[in-house]
Protein backbone atom coordinates (compact mmCIF):
# COMPACT_ATOMS: atom_id res chain seq x y z
CA UNK A 1 0.00 0.00 0.00
CA UNK A 2 1.25 3.69 -0.62
CA UNK A 3 2.70 5.68 1.47
CA UNK A 4 -0.09 8.25 1.29
CA UNK A 5 -2.70 5.60 2.18
CA UNK A 6 -1.12 4.22 4.91
CA UNK A 7 -1.07 7.84 6.62
CA UNK A 8 -4.73 8.89 5.80
CA UNK A 9 -6.76 6.42 6.15
CA UNK A 10 -7.98 7.07 9.42
CA UNK A 11 -9.06 10.19 8.41
CA UNK A 12 -12.01 11.09 6.92
CA UNK A 13 -13.45 9.60 3.21
CA UNK A 14 -12.07 11.36 0.02
CA UNK A 15 -15.21 11.36 -1.22
CA UNK A 16 -18.34 9.44 0.08
CA UNK A 17 -21.26 9.06 -1.56
CA UNK A 18 -24.56 8.58 0.64
CA UNK A 19 -28.00 6.96 -0.99
CA UNK A 20 -26.86 7.96 -4.70
CA UNK A 21 -29.47 7.60 -6.91
CA UNK A 22 -29.72 8.15 -10.58
CA UNK A 23 -32.90 8.31 -12.88
CA UNK A 24 -32.23 9.50 -16.60
CA UNK A 25 -34.66 11.45 -18.21
CA UNK A 26 -36.07 8.49 -20.30
CA UNK A 27 -36.82 6.52 -16.75
CA UNK A 28 -34.29 3.99 -16.59
CA UNK A 29 -33.05 4.19 -13.11
CA UNK A 30 -29.26 3.49 -13.61
CA UNK A 31 -28.51 3.63 -10.12
CA UNK A 32 -30.32 3.11 -6.72
CA UNK A 33 -29.43 4.12 -3.09
CA UNK A 34 -25.56 3.63 -3.59
CA UNK A 35 -23.79 3.88 -0.75
CA UNK A 36 -19.21 4.76 -1.31
CA UNK A 37 -16.82 5.44 0.99
CA UNK A 38 -13.21 6.40 -1.45
CA UNK A 39 -10.20 6.31 1.05
CA UNK A 40 -7.69 9.04 -0.16
CA UNK A 41 -4.78 7.19 -1.76
CA UNK A 42 -6.72 3.88 -2.45
CA UNK A 43 -6.85 1.84 -5.50
CA UNK A 44 -10.70 1.13 -6.16
CA UNK A 45 -11.94 -0.96 -8.86
CA UNK A 46 -15.36 -0.45 -10.02
CA UNK A 47 -16.46 -4.22 -11.14
CA UNK A 48 -19.81 -4.87 -12.52
CA UNK A 49 -21.82 -6.02 -15.99
CA UNK A 50 -22.45 -3.78 -18.79
CA UNK A 51 -25.20 -1.77 -17.71
CA UNK A 52 -24.77 -1.55 -14.13
CA UNK A 53 -24.11 2.30 -13.87
CA UNK A 54 -20.45 2.02 -13.49
CA UNK A 55 -19.78 4.94 -15.84
CA UNK A 56 -22.95 6.92 -14.40
CA UNK A 57 -20.92 6.66 -10.64
CA UNK A 58 -17.79 7.86 -12.10
CA UNK A 59 -19.45 10.64 -14.01
CA UNK A 60 -21.36 11.99 -11.35
CA UNK A 61 -18.18 12.35 -8.76
CA UNK A 62 -16.45 13.67 -11.56
CA UNK A 63 -19.20 16.50 -11.47
CA UNK A 64 -20.11 15.37 -15.45
CA UNK A 65 -23.47 14.39 -14.53
CA UNK A 66 -25.80 14.65 -11.14
CA UNK A 67 -27.38 12.96 -8.82
CA UNK A 68 -31.09 12.69 -9.00
CA UNK A 69 -31.11 11.86 -4.98
CA UNK A 70 -28.68 11.24 -2.29
CA UNK A 71 -25.93 13.42 -1.31
CA UNK A 72 -21.77 13.79 -2.09
CA UNK A 73 -19.40 14.68 0.60
CA UNK A 74 -15.38 15.49 0.37
CA UNK A 75 -13.12 15.46 2.78
CA UNK A 76 -12.76 19.11 2.23
CA UNK A 77 -16.10 19.17 3.85
CA UNK A 78 -17.57 20.28 -0.25
CA UNK A 79 -20.76 18.92 -1.05
CA UNK A 80 -21.34 17.77 -4.46
CA UNK A 81 -22.48 16.85 -6.89
CA UNK A 82 -22.69 20.59 -7.83
CA UNK A 83 -18.83 21.27 -6.98
CA UNK A 84 -16.45 22.25 -9.34
CA UNK A 85 -14.02 19.40 -10.48
CA UNK A 86 -11.61 21.58 -10.77
CA UNK A 87 -11.79 22.40 -7.06
CA UNK A 88 -11.62 18.81 -6.10
CA UNK A 89 -8.35 18.09 -8.26
CA UNK A 90 -9.98 15.07 -10.57
CA UNK A 91 -8.68 13.47 -13.68
CA UNK A 92 -10.50 11.31 -16.04
CA UNK A 93 -9.09 8.88 -18.70
CA UNK A 94 -12.10 7.61 -20.86
CA UNK A 95 -11.97 4.29 -22.39
CA UNK A 96 -10.96 6.09 -25.94
CA UNK A 97 -7.70 7.67 -25.88
CA UNK A 98 -10.09 11.22 -26.78
CA UNK A 99 -7.36 13.24 -27.91
CA UNK A 100 -7.48 16.23 -30.15
CA UNK A 101 -6.50 14.92 -33.71
CA UNK A 102 -5.27 18.24 -34.73
CA UNK A 103 -2.75 18.75 -31.76
CA UNK A 104 0.75 16.83 -31.20
CA UNK A 105 1.75 15.16 -28.26
CA UNK A 106 2.42 17.94 -26.42
CA UNK A 107 -0.54 19.90 -27.45
CA UNK A 108 -2.96 17.15 -26.14
CA UNK A 109 -0.98 17.04 -22.30
CA UNK A 110 -0.79 20.87 -22.56
CA UNK A 111 -4.53 20.99 -22.50
CA UNK A 112 -5.51 21.31 -19.23
CA UNK A 113 -2.62 23.77 -18.08
CA UNK A 114 -3.27 25.96 -20.92
CA UNK A 115 -7.15 26.07 -20.22
CA UNK A 116 -5.92 27.53 -16.68
CA UNK A 117 -3.94 30.23 -18.53
CA UNK A 118 -0.32 28.54 -18.91
CA UNK A 119 1.44 29.80 -21.81
CA UNK A 120 3.64 26.77 -23.87
CA UNK A 121 7.10 28.18 -21.98
CA UNK A 122 5.50 27.76 -18.81
CA UNK A 123 4.10 24.33 -19.61
CA UNK A 124 6.63 23.07 -20.58
CA UNK A 125 8.65 21.73 -17.61
CA UNK A 126 5.11 19.83 -16.08
CA UNK A 127 4.14 18.80 -19.73
CA UNK A 128 7.64 16.83 -20.23
CA UNK A 129 7.41 15.46 -16.88
CA UNK A 130 3.64 14.11 -17.64
CA UNK A 131 5.20 12.79 -20.97
CA UNK A 132 8.59 11.14 -18.65
CA UNK A 133 6.41 9.32 -16.56
CA UNK A 134 4.47 7.23 -19.31
CA UNK A 135 7.66 7.01 -21.08
CA UNK A 136 7.01 9.56 -24.32
CA UNK A 137 9.40 11.91 -24.27
CA UNK A 138 10.01 11.30 -27.33
CA UNK A 139 6.74 11.92 -28.85
CA UNK A 140 6.40 15.47 -28.05
CA UNK A 141 6.09 16.62 -31.84
CA UNK A 142 3.96 13.31 -32.93
CA UNK A 143 0.42 13.53 -33.64
CA UNK A 144 -1.83 11.07 -32.31
CA UNK A 145 -2.27 9.36 -35.78
CA UNK A 146 0.67 8.39 -35.79
CA UNK A 147 0.71 6.41 -32.24
CA UNK A 148 -0.40 2.73 -31.69
CA UNK A 149 -3.51 2.41 -29.74
CA UNK A 150 -1.36 2.02 -26.47
CA UNK A 151 0.97 4.76 -26.89
CA UNK A 152 -2.50 7.11 -27.83
CA UNK A 153 -3.60 5.70 -24.47
CA UNK A 154 -0.23 6.57 -22.57
CA UNK A 155 -0.55 9.88 -23.63
CA UNK A 156 -4.03 10.27 -22.40
CA UNK A 157 -3.31 8.92 -19.13
CA UNK A 158 -0.25 12.31 -19.10
CA UNK A 159 -2.62 14.70 -19.74
CA UNK A 160 -4.73 13.11 -16.82
CA UNK A 161 -1.39 13.43 -14.73
CA UNK A 162 -0.25 16.46 -15.66
CA UNK A 163 -2.57 18.56 -13.49
CA UNK A 164 -1.38 16.16 -10.52
CA UNK A 165 -4.75 15.07 -9.30
CA UNK A 166 -5.54 13.98 -5.80
CA UNK A 167 -8.07 11.51 -7.85
CA UNK A 168 -7.95 9.58 -10.83
CA UNK A 169 -11.02 8.31 -12.19
CA UNK A 170 -10.32 5.94 -14.95
CA UNK A 171 -13.72 4.23 -17.28
CA UNK A 172 -12.73 1.42 -18.66
CA UNK A 173 -9.36 2.86 -19.94
CA UNK A 174 -7.54 -0.33 -21.09
CA UNK A 175 -10.40 -2.04 -22.49
CA UNK A 176 -9.75 -1.74 -25.89
CA UNK A 177 -5.99 -2.77 -25.53
CA UNK A 178 -4.22 -5.88 -26.43
CA UNK A 179 -3.23 -7.76 -23.55
CA UNK A 180 0.68 -7.77 -23.77
CA UNK A 181 -0.35 -3.92 -23.61
CA UNK A 182 -3.13 -4.36 -21.44
CA UNK A 183 -0.49 -5.79 -19.11
CA UNK A 184 2.79 -3.44 -19.50
CA UNK A 185 0.05 -0.48 -18.86
CA UNK A 186 -0.89 -2.13 -15.38
CA UNK A 187 1.89 -1.85 -14.47
CA UNK A 188 2.78 1.66 -15.14
CA UNK A 189 -0.41 2.25 -13.82
CA UNK A 190 0.27 1.06 -10.20
CA UNK A 191 4.20 2.31 -10.51
CA UNK A 192 2.98 5.76 -11.17
CA UNK A 193 -0.14 5.32 -8.31
CA UNK A 194 2.91 4.17 -5.73
CA UNK A 195 5.03 6.96 -6.78
CA UNK A 196 2.63 10.01 -6.55
CA UNK A 197 0.53 8.13 -4.03
CA UNK A 198 -3.07 9.63 -5.57
CA UNK A 199 -6.21 8.05 -5.59
CA UNK A 200 -7.62 5.90 -8.54
CA UNK A 201 -10.99 4.75 -9.10
CA UNK A 202 -10.84 2.00 -11.82
CA UNK A 203 -14.03 0.63 -13.76
CA UNK A 204 -13.20 -2.70 -15.26
CA UNK A 205 -15.58 -5.47 -16.82
CA UNK A 206 -12.29 -7.51 -15.98
CA UNK A 207 -12.15 -9.90 -13.04
CA UNK A 208 -8.22 -10.36 -13.37
CA UNK A 209 -7.25 -7.10 -14.03
CA UNK A 210 -9.35 -5.06 -11.13
CA UNK A 211 -7.62 -8.59 -8.61
CA UNK A 212 -3.93 -6.90 -9.97
CA UNK A 213 -4.40 -3.64 -9.68
CA UNK A 214 -6.44 -2.79 -6.79
CA UNK A 215 -6.63 -2.77 -2.93
CA UNK A 216 -10.27 -3.12 -3.02
CA UNK A 217 -13.27 -4.13 -5.06
CA UNK A 218 -16.25 -3.03 -5.33
CA UNK A 219 -19.13 -5.07 -7.25
CA UNK A 220 -22.08 -3.83 -8.79
CA UNK A 221 -25.00 -5.20 -9.72
CA UNK A 222 -27.07 -4.05 -13.13
CA UNK A 223 -31.07 -2.56 -12.72
CA UNK A 224 -31.12 -1.00 -10.57
CA UNK A 225 -26.75 -0.61 -10.24
CA UNK A 226 -26.41 -0.82 -6.50
CA UNK A 227 -23.17 -2.25 -4.62
CA UNK A 228 -23.40 -5.68 -3.84
CA UNK A 229 -19.75 -6.17 -2.59
CA UNK A 230 -17.35 -4.69 -1.34
CA UNK A 231 -13.68 -6.75 -0.99
CA UNK A 232 -10.76 -5.85 0.18
CA UNK A 233 -7.31 -7.24 -1.79
CA UNK A 234 -4.71 -7.50 0.82
CA UNK A 235 -1.89 -8.54 -1.06
CA UNK A 236 1.26 -6.37 -0.93
CA UNK A 237 2.84 -3.88 -3.96
CA UNK A 238 4.38 -3.77 -5.84
CA UNK A 239 2.79 -6.45 -7.79
CA UNK A 240 4.01 -8.32 -10.48
CA UNK A 241 4.17 -11.33 -13.17
CA UNK A 242 4.86 -13.31 -9.53
CA UNK A 243 1.74 -11.67 -8.07
CA UNK A 244 -0.32 -12.78 -11.31
CA UNK A 245 0.51 -16.44 -10.91
CA UNK A 246 0.47 -16.52 -7.38
CA UNK A 247 -2.04 -18.75 -5.59
CA UNK A 248 -3.37 -15.59 -3.37
CA UNK A 249 -4.30 -14.04 -6.70
CA UNK A 250 -6.58 -17.11 -7.79
CA UNK A 251 -7.89 -16.78 -4.97
CA UNK A 252 -9.40 -13.18 -4.97
CA UNK A 253 -9.84 -13.78 -8.74
CA UNK A 254 -12.40 -16.91 -7.67
CA UNK A 255 -13.98 -14.85 -5.17
CA UNK A 256 -14.19 -11.85 -7.38
CA UNK A 257 -15.73 -13.68 -10.22
CA UNK A 258 -18.21 -15.41 -7.89
CA UNK A 259 -19.57 -12.31 -6.53
CA UNK A 260 -19.57 -11.02 -9.68
CA UNK A 261 -21.99 -13.87 -11.02
CA UNK A 262 -23.92 -13.85 -8.21
CA UNK A 263 -24.59 -10.10 -9.08
CA UNK A 264 -25.77 -10.87 -12.31
CA UNK A 265 -27.60 -13.76 -11.02
CA UNK A 266 -29.54 -11.73 -8.86
CA UNK A 267 -30.47 -8.77 -11.33
CA UNK A 268 -31.67 -11.66 -13.79
CA UNK A 269 -33.53 -13.42 -11.32
CA UNK A 270 -35.17 -10.02 -10.28
CA UNK A 271 -36.10 -8.92 -13.15
CA UNK A 272 -37.41 -11.79 -15.70
CA UNK B 1 10.81 -16.60 -34.55
CA UNK B 2 13.43 -19.36 -33.67
CA UNK B 3 11.48 -22.62 -34.28
CA UNK B 4 10.03 -20.83 -37.16
CA UNK B 5 13.25 -21.39 -38.81
CA UNK B 6 14.59 -25.11 -37.45
CA UNK B 7 11.30 -26.14 -38.77
CA UNK B 8 11.99 -28.29 -42.15
CA UNK B 9 9.97 -26.72 -44.70
CA UNK B 10 8.66 -23.35 -43.70
CA UNK B 11 11.59 -21.00 -44.53
CA UNK B 12 10.90 -22.23 -47.92
CA UNK B 13 7.14 -22.12 -47.92
CA UNK B 14 7.66 -18.56 -46.81
CA UNK B 15 10.34 -17.49 -49.40
CA UNK B 16 7.77 -18.84 -52.30
CA UNK B 17 4.79 -17.03 -50.64
CA UNK B 18 6.95 -13.79 -50.36
CA UNK B 19 7.84 -13.75 -54.18
CA UNK B 20 3.92 -14.55 -55.28
CA UNK B 21 3.29 -11.25 -52.40
CA UNK B 22 5.79 -9.95 -54.32
CA UNK B 23 4.57 -10.21 -57.30
CA UNK B 24 1.17 -9.13 -56.72
CA UNK B 25 2.64 -6.19 -55.09
CA UNK B 26 4.71 -4.97 -58.30
CA UNK B 27 1.10 -5.57 -60.03
CA UNK B 28 -0.65 -3.38 -58.02
CA UNK B 29 1.72 -0.59 -57.82
CA UNK B 30 1.69 -0.59 -61.71
CA UNK B 31 -2.22 -0.56 -61.81
CA UNK B 32 -2.01 2.24 -59.54
CA UNK B 33 0.72 4.30 -61.79
CA UNK B 34 -1.11 3.48 -65.05
CA UNK B 35 -4.17 5.14 -63.12
CA UNK B 36 -2.69 8.17 -61.87
CA UNK B 37 -1.00 8.75 -65.65
CA UNK B 38 -4.96 7.80 -67.30
CA UNK B 39 -6.04 10.30 -64.83
CA UNK B 40 -4.33 12.89 -66.50
CA UNK B 41 -3.90 11.60 -69.98
CA UNK B 42 -7.87 10.46 -70.69
CA UNK B 43 -9.49 13.88 -69.84
CA UNK B 44 -6.85 15.61 -71.76
CA UNK B 45 -6.94 13.76 -74.53
CA UNK B 46 -10.72 13.22 -75.19
CA UNK B 47 -10.31 17.48 -74.69
CA UNK B 48 -8.36 17.51 -77.79
CA UNK B 49 -10.04 15.39 -79.83
CA UNK B 50 -13.47 16.64 -79.45
CA UNK B 51 -11.73 20.74 -80.05
CA UNK B 52 -10.19 18.62 -83.50
CA UNK B 53 -13.76 17.03 -84.04
CA UNK B 54 -15.24 20.56 -83.49
CA UNK B 55 -12.68 22.46 -85.72
CA UNK B 56 -13.23 19.78 -88.39
CA UNK B 57 -17.01 20.32 -88.05
CA UNK B 58 -17.14 23.39 -88.96
CA UNK B 59 -14.97 23.81 -91.62
CA UNK B 60 -16.13 20.99 -93.53
CA UNK B 61 -19.82 21.75 -93.42
CA UNK B 62 -19.07 25.67 -93.61
CA UNK B 63 -20.90 26.49 -90.61
CA UNK B 64 -21.00 30.14 -90.38
CA UNK B 65 -19.02 31.94 -87.12
CA UNK B 66 -22.15 34.24 -86.37
CA UNK B 67 -23.65 30.62 -85.59
CA UNK B 68 -21.03 27.95 -84.36
CA UNK B 69 -17.58 29.41 -84.38
CA UNK B 70 -14.64 27.05 -84.82
CA UNK B 71 -12.28 26.91 -81.75
CA UNK B 72 -9.19 28.38 -83.23
CA UNK B 73 -11.26 31.38 -84.08
CA UNK B 74 -12.38 31.29 -80.51
CA UNK B 75 -8.74 31.42 -79.17
CA UNK B 76 -8.27 34.27 -81.76
CA UNK B 77 -10.45 36.04 -80.30
CA UNK B 78 -9.62 35.40 -76.62
CA UNK B 79 -6.73 36.91 -77.42
CA UNK B 80 -7.19 40.05 -79.65
CA UNK B 81 -10.68 40.64 -77.20
CA UNK B 82 -8.11 40.67 -73.91
CA UNK B 83 -7.99 44.21 -73.05
CA UNK B 84 -12.25 44.05 -72.89
CA UNK B 85 -12.41 40.19 -71.60
CA UNK B 86 -9.79 40.50 -68.80
CA UNK B 87 -11.26 44.03 -67.56
CA UNK B 88 -14.82 42.07 -67.34
CA UNK B 89 -13.08 39.33 -65.81
CA UNK B 90 -11.46 41.60 -63.02
CA UNK B 91 -14.73 43.06 -62.11
CA UNK B 92 -16.05 39.31 -61.68
CA UNK B 93 -13.58 38.21 -59.68
CA UNK B 94 -13.67 41.32 -57.62
CA UNK B 95 -17.49 40.62 -56.81
CA UNK B 96 -16.90 37.08 -56.59
CA UNK B 97 -14.29 37.14 -53.96
CA UNK B 98 -15.49 39.90 -51.97
CA UNK B 99 -18.80 37.75 -51.53
CA UNK B 100 -17.19 34.78 -50.91
CA UNK B 101 -15.26 36.79 -48.21
CA UNK B 102 -18.25 38.16 -46.94
CA UNK B 103 -19.90 34.38 -46.74
CA UNK B 104 -16.98 33.51 -44.85
CA UNK B 105 -17.11 35.92 -42.32
CA UNK B 106 -21.16 35.95 -42.01
CA UNK B 107 -21.43 32.42 -42.45
CA UNK B 108 -19.11 31.46 -39.99
CA UNK B 109 -19.92 34.40 -37.71
CA UNK B 110 -23.45 32.94 -37.55
CA UNK B 111 -22.64 29.35 -37.04
CA UNK B 112 -21.01 30.21 -33.78
CA UNK B 113 -23.68 32.50 -33.13
CA UNK B 114 -26.23 29.39 -33.46
CA UNK B 115 -23.79 26.82 -31.87
CA UNK B 116 -23.86 29.62 -28.71
CA UNK B 117 -27.77 30.28 -28.68
CA UNK B 118 -30.45 27.57 -29.31
CA UNK B 119 -32.63 31.02 -29.15
CA UNK B 120 -30.82 32.65 -31.67
CA UNK B 121 -30.58 29.65 -34.06
CA UNK B 122 -34.18 28.32 -33.54
CA UNK B 123 -35.35 32.13 -34.55
CA UNK B 124 -32.84 32.91 -37.57
CA UNK B 125 -32.04 29.37 -39.15
CA UNK B 126 -35.74 29.06 -41.37
CA UNK B 127 -34.78 32.21 -42.81
CA UNK B 128 -31.11 31.19 -44.01
CA UNK B 129 -33.00 27.96 -45.27
CA UNK B 130 -35.74 30.39 -47.35
CA UNK B 131 -32.34 32.49 -48.52
CA UNK B 132 -30.97 29.45 -49.84
CA UNK B 133 -34.09 27.49 -51.64
CA UNK B 134 -35.24 30.65 -52.96
CA UNK B 135 -33.48 30.92 -56.51
CA UNK B 136 -31.48 34.25 -56.53
CA UNK B 137 -32.59 34.92 -60.02
CA UNK B 138 -35.98 35.95 -58.91
CA UNK B 139 -34.69 37.85 -55.69
CA UNK B 140 -31.74 39.49 -57.78
CA UNK B 141 -34.05 42.36 -59.73
CA UNK B 142 -35.98 43.14 -56.25
CA UNK B 143 -32.40 43.43 -54.88
CA UNK B 144 -31.24 45.72 -57.36
CA UNK B 145 -34.65 48.05 -57.00
CA UNK B 146 -33.66 48.73 -53.24
CA UNK B 147 -30.01 49.31 -53.58
CA UNK B 148 -28.85 52.02 -55.28
CA UNK B 149 -24.82 50.92 -55.78
CA UNK B 150 -24.48 48.45 -58.53
CA UNK B 151 -21.50 46.78 -56.60
CA UNK B 152 -23.38 46.43 -53.28
CA UNK B 153 -26.14 44.69 -55.57
CA UNK B 154 -24.05 41.96 -57.20
CA UNK B 155 -22.25 41.99 -53.71
CA UNK B 156 -25.49 41.12 -51.95
CA UNK B 157 -26.78 38.59 -54.36
CA UNK B 158 -23.64 36.49 -54.60
CA UNK B 159 -23.72 36.61 -50.91
CA UNK B 160 -26.89 34.78 -50.86
CA UNK B 161 -25.86 32.07 -52.99
CA UNK B 162 -22.47 31.68 -51.18
CA UNK B 163 -22.97 32.09 -47.29
CA UNK B 164 -25.63 29.13 -47.26
CA UNK B 165 -22.77 26.08 -47.53
CA UNK B 166 -20.64 27.86 -44.80
CA UNK B 167 -23.68 28.01 -42.05
CA UNK B 168 -25.36 24.72 -42.61
CA UNK B 169 -21.41 22.74 -42.87
CA UNK B 170 -19.60 24.92 -40.06
CA UNK B 171 -23.09 24.82 -37.71
CA UNK B 172 -22.51 21.01 -38.29
CA UNK B 173 -18.62 20.51 -37.47
CA UNK B 174 -19.14 22.78 -34.47
CA UNK B 175 -22.26 20.52 -33.15
CA UNK B 176 -19.77 17.19 -34.23
CA UNK B 177 -17.13 17.74 -31.82
CA UNK B 178 -16.55 14.40 -29.62
CA UNK B 179 -18.19 14.57 -26.78
CA UNK B 180 -15.74 12.92 -24.39
CA UNK B 181 -13.16 15.97 -25.37
CA UNK B 182 -16.10 17.86 -24.58
CA UNK B 183 -16.90 16.09 -21.39
CA UNK B 184 -12.92 16.38 -20.58
CA UNK B 185 -13.55 20.62 -21.28
CA UNK B 186 -16.19 20.82 -18.81
CA UNK B 187 -13.88 18.74 -16.57
CA UNK B 188 -11.42 21.03 -16.61
CA UNK B 189 -13.20 24.01 -16.33
CA UNK B 190 -13.38 25.76 -19.81
CA UNK B 191 -15.13 28.88 -20.45
CA UNK B 192 -17.41 28.90 -23.52
CA UNK B 193 -14.95 30.41 -25.31
CA UNK B 194 -12.19 28.80 -24.21
CA UNK B 195 -13.84 25.39 -25.74
CA UNK B 196 -14.96 27.21 -28.42
CA UNK B 197 -11.57 27.86 -29.60
CA UNK B 198 -9.89 25.48 -28.07
CA UNK B 199 -12.24 22.59 -29.59
CA UNK B 200 -15.25 23.15 -31.61
CA UNK B 201 -13.19 25.53 -34.16
CA UNK B 202 -10.77 22.73 -34.91
CA UNK B 203 -13.73 20.11 -34.86
CA UNK B 204 -15.58 22.34 -37.38
CA UNK B 205 -12.67 22.93 -39.51
CA UNK B 206 -12.62 20.17 -41.49
CA UNK B 207 -16.24 20.76 -42.05
CA UNK B 208 -15.48 24.42 -42.91
CA UNK B 209 -13.28 23.67 -45.73
CA UNK B 210 -16.13 21.52 -47.35
CA UNK B 211 -18.43 24.19 -47.38
CA UNK B 212 -15.97 27.05 -48.46
CA UNK B 213 -15.52 24.34 -51.72
CA UNK B 214 -18.91 24.56 -52.38
CA UNK B 215 -19.29 28.23 -51.77
CA UNK B 216 -15.92 29.13 -53.74
CA UNK B 217 -17.81 27.78 -57.08
CA UNK B 218 -21.06 29.12 -55.69
CA UNK B 219 -20.18 32.99 -55.93
CA UNK B 220 -18.81 32.96 -59.18
CA UNK B 221 -21.95 32.14 -60.08
CA UNK B 222 -23.90 34.21 -57.93
CA UNK B 223 -21.96 37.15 -59.54
CA UNK B 224 -22.67 36.01 -63.04
CA UNK B 225 -26.22 35.13 -62.42
CA UNK B 226 -26.62 38.82 -60.21
CA UNK B 227 -24.50 40.49 -63.33
CA UNK B 228 -27.16 39.34 -65.98
CA UNK B 229 -29.79 40.52 -63.64
CA UNK B 230 -28.45 43.82 -63.16
CA UNK B 231 -28.27 43.98 -67.21
CA UNK B 232 -27.03 47.48 -68.42
CA UNK B 233 -23.63 48.24 -68.34
CA UNK B 234 -21.25 51.14 -68.98
CA UNK B 235 -17.95 50.90 -67.13
CA UNK B 236 -17.07 48.57 -64.90
CA UNK B 237 -19.07 45.75 -66.48
CA UNK B 238 -18.53 42.00 -65.97
CA UNK B 239 -18.20 38.95 -67.71
CA UNK B 240 -21.73 38.21 -67.77
CA UNK B 241 -22.36 41.53 -69.01
CA UNK B 242 -20.25 41.17 -71.84
CA UNK B 243 -21.34 37.64 -72.69
CA UNK B 244 -25.18 39.62 -72.53
CA UNK B 245 -23.48 42.00 -75.04
CA UNK B 246 -22.28 39.91 -77.53
CA UNK B 247 -25.00 38.02 -78.03
CA UNK B 248 -27.32 41.42 -78.76
CA UNK B 249 -24.37 41.63 -81.45
CA UNK B 250 -24.25 38.22 -82.72
CA UNK B 251 -20.20 37.59 -81.58
CA UNK B 252 -20.74 34.42 -81.06
CA UNK B 253 -16.95 33.58 -80.57
CA UNK B 254 -16.25 36.76 -77.95
CA UNK B 255 -19.41 34.48 -76.22
CA UNK B 256 -17.58 31.34 -76.28
CA UNK B 257 -14.07 33.18 -75.07
CA UNK B 258 -16.32 34.48 -71.93
CA UNK B 259 -17.86 31.51 -71.09
CA UNK B 260 -13.94 29.66 -71.22
CA UNK B 261 -12.63 32.50 -69.07
CA UNK B 262 -15.79 31.69 -66.74
CA UNK B 263 -14.96 27.86 -66.19
CA UNK B 264 -11.26 28.46 -66.11
CA UNK B 265 -11.88 30.82 -63.39
CA UNK B 266 -14.36 28.55 -61.55
CA UNK B 267 -11.82 25.45 -61.93
CA UNK B 268 -8.90 27.81 -60.51
CA UNK B 269 -11.13 28.81 -57.50
CA UNK B 270 -12.24 24.97 -56.52
CA UNK B 271 -8.47 24.04 -57.04
CA UNK B 272 -7.36 27.03 -54.58
CA UNK B 273 -10.31 26.17 -52.15
CA UNK B 274 -9.00 22.36 -52.30
CA UNK B 275 -4.90 23.31 -51.81
CA UNK B 276 -6.02 25.36 -49.26
CA UNK B 277 -7.88 22.51 -47.57
CA UNK B 278 -5.17 20.11 -48.03
CA UNK B 279 -2.72 22.45 -46.37
CA UNK B 280 -4.72 23.02 -43.33
CA UNK B 281 -6.26 19.01 -42.86
CA UNK B 282 -2.83 17.17 -44.25
CA UNK B 283 -1.46 16.84 -40.51
CA UNK B 284 -4.01 15.51 -39.21
CA UNK B 285 -7.17 15.16 -41.03
CA UNK B 286 -8.82 11.34 -42.48
CA UNK B 287 -9.46 13.12 -45.50
CA UNK B 288 -6.18 14.58 -46.17
CA UNK B 289 -4.10 11.70 -45.40
CA UNK B 290 -1.72 9.79 -47.65
CA UNK B 291 -2.01 6.10 -45.48
CA UNK B 292 1.12 3.88 -46.04
CA UNK B 293 -1.45 0.97 -45.83
N1 LIG C 1 -27.68 9.45 -21.13
C1 LIG C 1 -28.42 8.38 -20.80
N2 LIG C 1 -29.75 8.40 -20.97
C2 LIG C 1 -30.49 7.33 -20.62
N3 LIG C 1 -30.02 6.22 -20.07
C3 LIG C 1 -28.71 6.13 -19.87
C4 LIG C 1 -27.82 7.21 -20.22
N4 LIG C 1 -26.56 6.85 -19.90
C5 LIG C 1 -26.65 5.62 -19.39
N5 LIG C 1 -27.93 5.18 -19.36
C6 LIG C 1 -28.41 3.90 -18.83
O1 LIG C 1 -27.96 3.79 -17.51
C7 LIG C 1 -27.53 2.48 -17.24
C8 LIG C 1 -26.11 2.51 -16.72
O2 LIG C 1 -25.27 3.00 -17.72
P1 LIG C 1 -23.70 3.09 -17.55
O3 LIG C 1 -23.17 3.68 -18.79
O4 LIG C 1 -23.37 3.78 -16.29
O5 LIG C 1 -23.31 1.56 -17.46
P2 LIG C 1 -21.86 0.91 -17.34
O6 LIG C 1 -21.86 0.11 -16.11
O7 LIG C 1 -20.83 1.93 -17.49
O8 LIG C 1 -21.88 -0.06 -18.58
P3 LIG C 1 -20.66 -0.47 -19.53
O9 LIG C 1 -19.84 -1.42 -18.75
O10 LIG C 1 -21.33 -1.13 -20.69
O11 LIG C 1 -19.94 0.77 -19.89
C9 LIG C 1 -27.68 1.69 -18.51
O12 LIG C 1 -28.86 0.93 -18.42
C10 LIG C 1 -27.83 2.73 -19.58
O13 LIG C 1 -28.70 2.29 -20.57
MG1 LIG D 1 -19.37 2.40 -19.00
Amino acid sequence: MSLAAEAEISQAPLVSLRHIGKTFSNGTVALHDMSLDIQSGEFVSLLGPSGCGKSTVLRIIAGLGHATTGRMTWADGENGPAANAQDHHISFVFQEPTLMPWATVFGNVWLPLRLKGATKAEARDRVMEALAMVGLEAFETAYPRELSGGMKMRVSIARALVTQPRLLLMDEPFAALDEITRFKLNNDLLDLWQRFGFTVIFVTHSVFESVYLSNRIVVMAARPGRVVEDIPVNAPYPRGDEFRTSETYNAFCRTASESLHAAMAGSEDGHG
Amino acid sequence: MADLTTSGPAPNLETASQAVADEKELARAARARRDRIARWVLPVLTMVLTILGWEYLVVANEIPHYILPRPSLVLETLVKDWPILSAALLVTLKITFGALAIAVVGGVGLAILFSMSKWVEMSFYPYAIILQVTPIIVIAPLIFIYVDSKIAGLLICAWIVAFFPILSNTTLGLNSADHNLRNLMELYGASERQTLWHLKLPSALPFFLGGLKIAGGLSLIGAIVAEFVAGTGGVGSGLAFRILEASYRLNIPRMFAAIILISFTGILIFAAMSLLSHLLLRKWHESALKREN
